[in-house]
């Protein structure tokens, strides 16, 4: 279980993260949607110890970050956006460094491991040094990095950034088998389609404060089922209905182009805050 | 307090494997080129002490290089933390900086006890045989430790890895050549002599070539290093703490 309350971070004359107060379940795939700078990786950095808070406070399965960090980094393990494995090193000796990080034994970790290699289908891959493998390879390392130590709770910044659309779409496959394995995975995300695949709940996040907390259902919802996308005067303008039937209806009296197509999370971003995650 | 320290020692041990038969060769250049140049052609005819230049040198050069080697330790660290990202794994693992901070230093320690080796090796090729003996050796590891702790202080407080480069130019080098290593300090001033008494590295170069040459070093050389040893180390723990955004 993840809570905050009230977490803020202020850097001199900007405050990127402004009063949050979250509550996620054991469990639970949370996505957190926003811009660029919105305040996702601060929110992760924080959490996971690497950047100091102002005020608030959080904690990780019942530890409080800060009064009890070491506790509380044993509960998670963390995905960052940027590639952080070693690249003079093979597959197997990074994972066996990140085991030995986090006090596991040498036996257990050697079995931890080759269960891991198999999960992210690197096994062939395990004596490969790290610099010779694919961006999507070392992104399922990285993946397997953070399962090593078996923890509950999994932080996932940006995991699929930069990967083409065909590893993306396994990473997602890895991301829900580790959650239907019971983990609390929190996901950062400006990907619109991942954070409607992936999560049970979404935060959108803009300007370092939570805009809304539900389920992508229920976004979407809030703005209909349907969309029509047009230029108008050089500008897009997009029409929202509940029904195909009223979007039909409404098709048949224009003349000009159109995109005609189901709404998505970004319609309900866009309507909350004037503003596209992308 | 310390757990998780083998976990950071091991990874540097993995990386100096790989890169160990590179590494033996750039260990060996400067030193080659010192008993070359100031031993063998310069020093030919000198004594220092009653002994040939080219045994006044070996010590130094060692004590030298124990420093340069440790302190190397920062330029891996920058690395690890500026481009590769890697010292935010160490920052969310469950480890405390005190861990951290003896793995980085056991590494840079290690590194300055194979580049010793090498030069004595070395020295042993230019018909160098001296007692290296306990006194010796303890010299060296207190030299090393004393610029391993500088060196992971320093890689959290620099800002860039051009800022590290810089650090070598105003400590190492100088250091390197004020320290005791090439001449001895009583051909200096007084005041210099008083000055480059404080250098860690005079005190080492001091001991190492005193047990070297087979008399008994100076108590008061290993109290003032390990002293300054465990004031590095200390303040590297700090820094280790403060390097959070």
């Amino acid at each position: 279980m993840i809570e905050i309350e009230n977490l803020t971070k202020k850097y001199k004359n900007l405050t990127a993260l402004d009063n949050i107060s979250l509550t996620i379940k054991s469990g639970e795939l949370f996505a957190y949607l926003g811009p660029n700078g919105a305040g996702k990786t601060t929110t992760i950095r924080i959490l996971t110890g690497l950047t100091k808070l102002t005020s608030g406070c959080a904690r990780l399965n019942g530890f409080d970050i800060v009064h009890d960090e070491l506790s509380a980094k044993r509960q998670y393990g963390l995905v960052p956006q940027s590639i952080n494995l070693d690249r003079e090193l093979s597959v197997y000796e990074n994972l066996y460094i990140h085991g030995r990080l986090y006090h596991m034994s040498t036996k257990p970790l050697k079995k931890k491991i080759q269960e891991l290699l198999n999960y992210v289908e690197l096994s062939e891959r395990r004596n490969t040094l790290v610099k010779k493998l694919s961006g999507g390879m070392k992104r399922r390392v990285m993946i397997a990095c953070a399962l090593v130590h078996s923890p509950v709770i999994l932080f996932l910044d940006e995991p699929t950034v930069g990967l083409d659309p065909g590893m993306r779409r396994k990473v997602w496959a890895l991301i829900k088998n580790i959650q239907q394995a019971g983990a609390l995975i929190f996901l950062t995300t400006h990907y619109i389609e991942e954070a409607e695949f992936l999560a049970q709940r979404v935060a959108f996040i803009d300007e370092g404060k939570i805009v809304t907390v539900d389920t992508p259902e229920n976004l979407i919802k809030q703005q209909g089922e349907w969309a029509i996308d047009r230029i108008v005067d050089g500008m897009m303008e997009t029409v929202y209905f509940d029904s195909r039937e009223d979007a039909d209806n409404y098709n048949s009296c224009m003349d000009e182009r159109f995109t005609f197509r189901k709404v998505n999370l970004e319609d309900s971003f866009l309507a909350l805050t004037g503003k596209k995650v992308k | 307090m310390i757990r998780g320290f083998w976990a950071i020692y091991l990874r540097e041990m993995m990386i100096l494997r790989r890169r160990l038969l590179r590494q033996i060769p750039s260990w060996a250049v400067s030193p080659t080129l010192f008993l070359i140049a100031f031993g063998y052609a310069m020093g030919r005819d000198m004594t220092v002490d009653r002994h040939t230049y080219m045994e006044f040198l070996v010590p130094g050069l060692a004590a030298m290089s124990s420093m340069t080697q440790a302190f190397a330790i920062s330029s891996e660290i920058n690395i690890a933390r500026f481009y590769w990202h890697i010292f935010e794994k160490f920052q969310a693992a469950p480890i405390s900086s005190t861990a951290y901070v003896l793995g980085e230093v056991l590494a840079g320690m290690t590194r300055a006890l194979l580049a010793v080796l090498v030069i004595l090796i070395l020295g042993f090729a230019f018909g160098v045989n001296l007692s290296y003996n306990f006194f010796f050796w303890a010299a060296i590891l207190l030299n090393s430790f004393i610029f391993a702790s500088l060196a992971v202080g320093l890689a959290m407080l620099v800002k860039s890895h051009s800022d590290q480069a810089m650090l070598n130019s105003f400590i190492i080098t100088p250091m390197g050549f004020l320290g005791g290593t090439f001449f001895p300090l009583a051909m200096l001033p007084d005041w210099a002599q008083n000055l480059l008494y404080y250098l860690p590295l005079t005190h080492a170069a001091k001991a190492a070539r005193a047990s070297a040459f087979g008399s008994t070093p100076q108590l008061t050389s290993y109290i003032i290093l390990l002293a300054i040893g465990a004031i590095f180390f200390i303040m590297s723990i700090k820094c280790v703490k403060m390097a959070k955004d």
